[in-house]
């Protein structure tokens, strides 16, 4: 499914630039590949370039600098209407002066379908997102999560290869974005369709994609598949970006195989992977997840620590600690049987394993 | 819940009363905040306007000034075709005495003037005469002596048919009819003016309204569209008029558009008109609609201009993602959208242009004037306020009936102003 080499590409970025203003670089020497029928999502913080890529893709800005195919063809000349992509907008984007049937048979008409194709064409998008009883109404007469359904329906209706969408979910409560990310993730499937999904979730991101590409500030920070990029993420950015983090930051003092050996400032001495880090006396962030830390003192790389806070979450006890003068020291301890209860003041031994904790990029 | 008992609120009240009176206070506060303009708006302006209306149906001048001929016309038939009798003339040499003594008579005359000519100097000519009246002779010929008009029944008709309260004279002159012997009829061709003024004027306001809609609508479309700087620019330019005095921009359009104005002179130059044959563009329609365009351009666009800000880029992007073109998206996904501001400025435009007033009277001519200006003659020239208030209260009503019209068709709450 996933595509690297632009032959195959089924849209191409080749070193596009872009600009606004002539000083400024919003989108920084892109370069992605997205093969045919793949889910990818462009993930960032706003402002890192993500949705002004798919405004490029989609012909409402044009690149400053280098060319986007489409199936193989470059499409920088080709208007937005010509270019047969779907498209879903953050704010739905629906008519409102229209029926939701005539909404979805909108882009039948300007492509000069006859009459009763038309008529099956939207009956069959509406069923498809089960909103097959509410042609007759007006935008204004749904519900948040139904216009969401009708504005996925009309981008699909006429068939498009390549959809588009700008934070569909944005706008929607957390339950029923979840249940629309389930929803999306199937149509994806069962059409076959390349979708290029843009976001600020990381929750979302990591749900629906089969690629995440992490942007900030006008860069692809890192390209993977979801669990790479939340086990194996590649730098500072990207770890902190995806899922909780502990950060430690240290000098590195030796290097010994995959491992280096890393002075944490406190006076803490630690082993960790070596994966974007520079030579022996470089400075390196540590990278450790919450949940690979473990309440015992085994292990390599075992301190003591202070209980700061305790916050009840359920399915797991967050635990604030302080660990060599950080204390913003975060473990995630399960609420299972034979699991520790940590009591705040009290000083616990805690450890994890050399290859959890990753060293970067300073 | 309706049919059952009432909801009763914790004191045992129903719960309607207790909210009124929670309320109450609230509602004081707010009659006593809008106390003053209300007062200020009912002195200066409803109660004027409504006394003004009031005046396009009083007619008691005839019934105040001649009441014993009033009375004493009562009985007189006329269809008949003859001179009332003694006892009429009679009645009016009392009425006369005293409407002279008071000096009544001439307004009485003038008044009746509208309806006959001819009567003016008949009442003036015989209040003259009036005091040197013999008290014991018969009247009637003592007043074919001073003026053999009285034997005219025409006159007599025409005391009698003024002589209720109240008229319909004023509205029917109002639209070139009048009250002659068989009920109502048709002025004389060569005094009927009004209709065809009310048309004039109803065609000039539609021609202006939609000049205002081809020439303002691109213009709204670019300041809502561009960026900030450049909006804000335009939008100054736009503005610029209404800092400027009426009387400034009209008089230089008499500069531009005159037979040897600006424009004709270009336009000889060029070549594109010859010079004697220098294009009319002052003092009749064409005046009219060009000076009145420019004037109420920035009405028609300032609640285009706030209606188009609020049409987000995205239903146009929408529409282009979907494969429409250009022309496509505009005419059926921003159009529409923009139709309630289309018909705020419209209806804005139509309204003030329908009673404008100095633009025509300066730029019109004589083809190029709005029953407004007929207006302002018979109140401060004629000095005849019935027909002006009359000609008042049919522009009031057709506005109103126009305005109605034009909820029917597009929905009043079609209109938004930002």
């Amino acid at each position: 499914m996933t595509s690297n080499s632009s032959s195959d590409a089924f849209v191409a970025f080749e070193r596009v630039q872009k600009s606004y203003d002539g000083e400024i670089l919003v989108v920084k020497d892109l370069n992605l590949h997205i093969g045919k029928g793949e889910f990818l999502t462009m993930l960032g913080p706003s402002g890192s370039g993500k949705t002004t890529c798919l405004m490029m893709l989609a012909g409402f800005e044009t690149a400053t600098h280098g060319d986007i195919l489409l199936g193989g063809k470059p499409i920088n000349n080709i208007p937005p209407h010509k270019r047969g992509i779907g498209m879903v907008f953050q704010n739905y984007a629906l008519f409102p002066h229209m029926t939701v049937g005539e909404n979805l048979s909108f882009p039948l008409e300007v492509r000069k379908i006859g009459k009763s194709e038309r008529e099956r064409m939207v009956k069959d998008a509406l069923d498809m997102v089960q909103m097959g009883d509410f042609a007759g109404r007006r935008p204004a007469q749904l519900s948040g999560g139904q216009q969401q359904r009708i504005a996925l329906a009309r981008a699909l209706v006429f068939k498009p290869e390549l959809v588009l969408m700008d934070e569909p979910l944005g706008a929607l409560d957390k339950q029923l974005r979840e249940h629309m990310q389930y929803e999306i993730k199937h149509l994806h499937e069962s059409l076959g369709i390349t979708v290029v999904y843009v976001t600020h979730d990381q929750s979302e991101a990591l749900t629906m994609s089969d690629r995440v590409a992490v942007f900030e500030d006008g860069r692809i920070q890192q390209l993977a598949a979801p669990d790479d990029l939340y086990e194996r993420p590649e730098n500072a950015f990207v770890a902190q970006f995806i899922g909780e983090n502990n950060t430690l930051r240290g000098k590195i003092t030796a290097q010994n195989g995959p491992l280096v050996s890393v002075d944490v400032e406190g006076g803490l001495q630690v082993q960790a992977l070596a994966v974007n880090c520079g030579g022996v006396g470089e400075q390196t962030t540590l990278s450790l997840r919450p949940e690979r830390v473990s309440l015992n003192g085994d292990g390599p790389n075992s301190t003591s620590a202070r209980v700061l806070e305790l916050i009840y979450l359920g399915d797991h006890i967050r635990c604030r600690l302080e660990v060599s003068g950080d204390d913003q020291f975060i473990v995630k301890v399960p609420n299972g049987a034979g699991q520790k209860h940590l009591v705040v003041g009290e000083i616990t031994p805690i450890s994890w394993q050399s290859e959890d904790c990753r060293a970067l990029d300073f | 819940m309706s049919d059952s008992s009432p909801v009763i609120a914790a004191d045992g009240r129903p719960l309607k009363a207790s909210l009124n009176r929670a309320l109450r206070r609230q509602k004081i506060r707010a009659l006593l905040l809008i106390a003053p303009l209300l007062l200020f708006v009912l002195v200066t302006f409803i109660a004027p306007i409504a006394d003004m209306l009031f005046r396009s149906v009083e007619n008691d001048i005839v019934s105040n000034t001649l009441p014993r001929t009033v009375v004493a016309l009562d009985d007189w038939d006329a269809g008949s075709g003859e001179t009332p009798d003694e006892m009429i003339f009679a009645a009016l040499a009392a009425d006369l005495a005293e409407a002279v003594a008071a000096k009544r008579h001439t307004q009485l005359g003038t008044r009746l003037n509208y309806e006959l000519s001819g009567m003016s100097s008949l009442f003036r000519k015989t209040g003259r005469q009036v005091k040197k009246l013999d008290m014991d002779a018969p009247f009637r010929e003592q007043f074919l002596e001073i003026e053999e008009d009285w034997a005219d029944p025409e006159i007599w008709i025409t005391i009698k048919a003024n002589s209720s309260k109240y008229t319909a004279g004023y509205f029917l002159n109002a639209v070139d009819l009048q009250n002659g012997p068989d009920g109502i009829e048709a002025r004389p061709e060569n005094q009927r003016i009004y209709v065809k003024l009310f048309g004039r004027t109803i065609f000039l306001s539609i021609s202006i309204t939609l000049s205002c809609f081809l020439l303002g609508y691109p213009i709204a479309f670019l300041l809502a569209n561009l960026k900030a700087r450049t909006s804000n620019i335009l939008m100054i330019l736009v503005l610029l008029p209404f800092w400027t005095s009426l009387l400034v921009r009209t008089s230089a359009w008499k500069v531009l558009l005159q037979q040897q104005g600006v424009i004709n002179d270009v336009l000889v130059w060029i070549g594109l008109v010859a010079d004697d044959n220098r294009l009319e563009l002052i003092n009749n329609q064409t005046g009219t609609i060009i000076a009145m365009t420019h004037i109420l351009l920035p009405f028609m666009i300032l609640p285009l201009y706030s209606v188009m800000k609020t049409i987000p880029i995205t239903y146009v992007r929408a529409a282009k993602s979907l494969g429409a073109t250009n022309w496509t998206t505009f005419w059926r996904v921003y159009f529409p959208q923009s139709v309630p501001g289309i018909g705020a400025g419209s209806i804005l435009v139509f309204i003030l242009a329908i009673g404008y007033y100095i633009t025509p009277a300066l730029v019109g001519g004589t083809s190029g004037t709005f029953i407004s200006n007929r207006i302002a003659y018979h109140i401060s020239s004629s000095l005849n306020w019935g027909l002006g208030a009359a000609l008042g209260a049919i522009l009031l009503a057709l506005v109103l009936v126009l305005y109605g019209l034009y909820d029917k068709i597009v929905g009043i709450d079609n209109v938004k102003l930002g």
